[in-house]
């Protein structure tokens, strides 16, 4: 269903349909990926973990606007100093500027609008293209680096 | 992954067991709401079985705090984790809800 798949550089590949039932899956495959992650453990099961699960949500749900024709692109790579992690949607994109701060007093009762806020609180950097429907999660590892690269 | 509702005097508890996220949320919601609908007023929503709850499962959380104070009620947390309660801490939802340590420090008084 997720459709993985290692490219020659060692990149971790996923295309998977805009059905949120599958992010839990995708999500602990790519953990799951990681051969030696004992030091980063945590980092990887919050940080990366909250990171990569709403970068999902939100192309599926906004990206994709729920439309089950489309799909979800998930690119990983694992390198010695971080992980990589772009999502790409095909949606029309959308300005990150644009989503207000969910903790300010007017924003905290509101139901929606945390999934930017976290990417950007738990991942090193978050970075939009252009357009606005491709986001890149960085996560720096700070025991010096995964040894083994991706398993496949 | 699922939910175990259960009645202990006055007080609904639900626990959550796996993860709470986009893909379960509104399993969470419709349950919780139908027990409001039903005459419950009191709830407490237990964690200690909880792996990780994503932004959407902290969204229904704040929508059904809010439905069910409208109602004259209220809804309490418990067995939050540190990385759970990291998640409310950074977005300040430790500041909307009551939140004790165990499920039964949540039940006592309430």
């Amino acid at each position: 269903m997720i459709d993985p798949h290692q490219t020659t550089d060692g990149e971790l590949v996923l295309e998977l349909p805009t059905d949120i039932r599958t992010i839990e899956h995708a999500v602990q495959y790519v953990i799951g990926r990681c051969p030696s992650c004992a030091e980063e453990a945590r980092r990887l099961n919050l940080n990366f973990r909250v990171g990569l699960t709403e970068a999902l949500a939100n192309a599926m749900l906004y990206g994709n606007s729920r439309d089950p024709s489309k799909r979800v692109l998930v690119e990983i790579a694992f390198l010695q100093e971080c992980i990589e992690a772009r999502v790409t949607d095909q949606g029309d994109g959308f300005d990150p500027a644009s989503v207000p701060d969910p903790t300010t007093p007017e924003n905290l009762s509101k139901p929606c609008g945390r999934g930017l806020f976290l990417m950007r609180k738990l991942c090193d950097e978050v970075k939009y293209n252009a357009q606005g429907n491709q986001v890149t999660l960085v996560l720096r590892l700070e025991s010096g680096g995964l040894e083994g690269g991706v398993q496949a | 992954m699922g939910f175990r509702v259960s009645q202990n005097g006055e007080v609904t508890l639900v626990e959550v067991e796996g993860q709470l996220i986009v893909g379960n949320r509104r399993e969470l919601k419709q349950q919780v709401l139908d027990r409001l609908q039903g005459g419950d007023r009191k709830f407490v929503v237990d964690f200690a079985s909880t792996g990780y709850i994503d932004s959407s499962g902290l969204g229904v959380l704040v929508s059904l705090s809010k439905k069910i104070r409208e109602q004259g009620g209220e809804l309490r947390l418990s067995s939050l984790n540190e990385d759970l309660r990291t998640l409310f801490e950074l977005t300040k939802l430790d500041t909307l809800f009551r939140i004790a340590d165990t499920k039964e420090k949540a039940l006592e008084g309430f």
